[in-house]
């Protein structure tokens, strides 16, 4: 037995390698005219990988608090070699990833990849996308600027008027009636240990999922032959042309437009003129400016939030309202429904740069 | 049917009911304090019914200036006659700070583009509600706002 076999071996007896090799091996992807949004999933893991990495590093000095904040950031960008870097990707890829996800969960939707048995796939994907969003708007407060300020006070406003649960919900995101230094230390606990946490176990049980039910196809291919392709080698190094030229992007994205810091947060001065939140929250902070301050008897706000949470609540029930995927009348309903949403976001994003 | 399943009360059936309450009781130990702890504790705030905003010669004619009337901002506007008015800051909206727009003379919100004439009415835009307004005396140069 020669030196590698022997070590292989080892491995083997104790940590069960062989088999996770041969499950490796076995994996395949199905190649069809739909295959690239193949792509996005592990797209999208690539620049979560890259939150972690750059996030940990951007710890190591930043301080959460609200005297200290601003100026660590501060300190990162302007002192720390290559801290312009660091935090500049940090805040690029935190937007290309939430791009990567609309982009993979879309495709899942128009092609039904979540028709049984992937139900619980989809509804930890979307759990996994409430998660990035609320790591997006937790990370956004943190260098204590003014725009961050005032989408936090909006933001957790916002939560406050869901009927019942608002007020409590809403001292429990502040840390008290205010956006002041107590939100500021609960939103880096929030971003840092609470929902990496969440995002560890409902990640793990989704790629899990993914490796159950193998790659799903869509419809019209189902039952047909398809040619497939290796896992590893193949469909990981195309994989891996997609990640270099992500590195290459958030570099030139860093380079070439850094990450603005702004003015640090005065909690006594009027929110400046423009302010618009991060693109991803645009096209409902677009909505809400649209609607009247009375819709009936109810605030024009009220109705505008209970109707993106009852969309919401759709979204993560789409595999359990359509359930019969050979039923095209119903598939071409939601196709519909799914194209005038992203249309509306699309149109509202748009409306919302332009004014 | 067993016999056994139509007699009354086991001695198994007893004990999981007691090991079934006491976990029930445990879990309930242990997530009560940890749901408490993350509710912020009501913060004690000494009412402040009056406040000194300022000086009316350090506030020029058709202006606005955010003051602080406790942990809340508020808005001291001069208008064009030289009036002196204050209403709280927060958008009735979403609770951003509004400004005084001298241009048009009306207070305005730039977060969603709420409207306030200058008696505080929301006039257009989102804000459902009128912005609270405060009394304000000018003794000689010092401004004191009052909550009505």
């Amino acid at each position: 037995m020669t030196r590698t076999e022997s070590v292989r071996l080892w491995l083997d007896e104790r940590l069960g390698i062989n088999s996770a090799i041969a499950l490796a091996q076995k994996k395949e992807v199905p190649e069809h005219r739909h295959s690239i949004w193949y792509y996005f999933g592990g797209m999208t893991l690539f620049l979560f990988i890259v939150q972690v990495t750059t996030g940990i590093m951007l710890l190591l000095y930043y301080r959460p608090s609200a005297e200290g904040a601003f100026e660590s950031v501060q300190f990162i960008i302007t002192e720390v070699e290559f801290g312009w870097l660091i935090r500049s990707v940090h805040s690029w890829s935190a937007n290309l990833l939430i791009a990567a996800l609309f982009i993979h969960m879309f495709s899942v939707f128009f092609l039904s990849a979540y028709r049984a048995p992937r139900e619980m796939t989809w509804v930890t994907g979307v759990a996994l996308l409430f998660i990035c969003i609320a790591f997006g708007f937790s990370g956004y407060l943190l260098p204590w600027n003014e725009l961050a300020f005032f989408a936090t006070k909006v933001g957790t406003e916002i939560s406050g008027v869901v009927p019942l649960v608002g007020r409590p919900m809403l001292r429990f995101l502040r840390g008290g009636d205010e956006v002041t230094g107590a939100t500021l230390t609960r939103f880096f606990g929030f971003h840092v240990a609470i929902l990496p946490a969440i995002t560890t176990v409902i990640l793990g049980v989704h790629l899990l999922l993914v490796q159950m039910h193998g790659m799903s196809v869509p419809p019209g291919v189902e039952g047909k032959e398809v040619k497939k392709m290796k896992f590893v080698p193949n469909f990981l190094l195309r994989d891996l042309i997609g990640w270099i030229l992500a590195i290459g992007a958030l570099a030139a994205l860093a380079a070439i437009f850094p990450w603005e810091l702004g003015h640090k947060a005065d909690a006594f001065a009027p929110a400046p003129a423009g302010i618009k939140p991060e693109w991803y929250f645009l096209f409902m902070f677009q909505t809400l400016k649209y609607l009247p301050a009375k819709i009936l008897f109810l605030d024009g706000e009220v109705v505008g939030i209970m109707a993106f949470g009852l969309g919401g609540l759709f979204l993560l029930l789409v595999p359990f309202l359509n359930k019969e995927p050979g039923n095209t009348r119903r598939k071409r309903v939601f196709t519909i429904i799914g194209a005038l949403v992203v249309a509306f976001m699309v149109i509202m994003t748009i409306v919302g740069y332009v004014t | 049917m067993e016999p056994n399943e139509t007699r009354g009360p086991t001695r198994r059936g007893f004990l999981n009911y007691l090991l079934g309450t006491s976990a029930v009781a445990t879990l309930g130990a242990i997530f009560y304090p940890i749901f408490r702890f993350m509710v912020p504790p009501a913060v004690v705030e000494a009412q402040q019914n009056s406040v000194s905003a300022g000086k009316v010669n350090d506030l020029a004619i058709n202006s606005g200036k955010i003051f602080k009337f406790g942990s809340k901002p508020g808005i001291l506007i001069r208008t064009q006659s030289g009036e002196v008015k204050a209403f709280s800051a927060s958008c009735t909206h979403l609770d951003c700070i509004v400004q005084y727009d001298p241009g048009s003379k009306e207070i305005i919100c730039a977060c969603h583009g709420g409207k306030y004439d200058l008696t505080g009415k929301n006039v257009s835009g989102p804000p459902p509600r009128p912005l609270d307004e405060f009394t304000v005396n000018v003794k000689g140069d010092d401004i004191t706002v009052t909550k009505a």
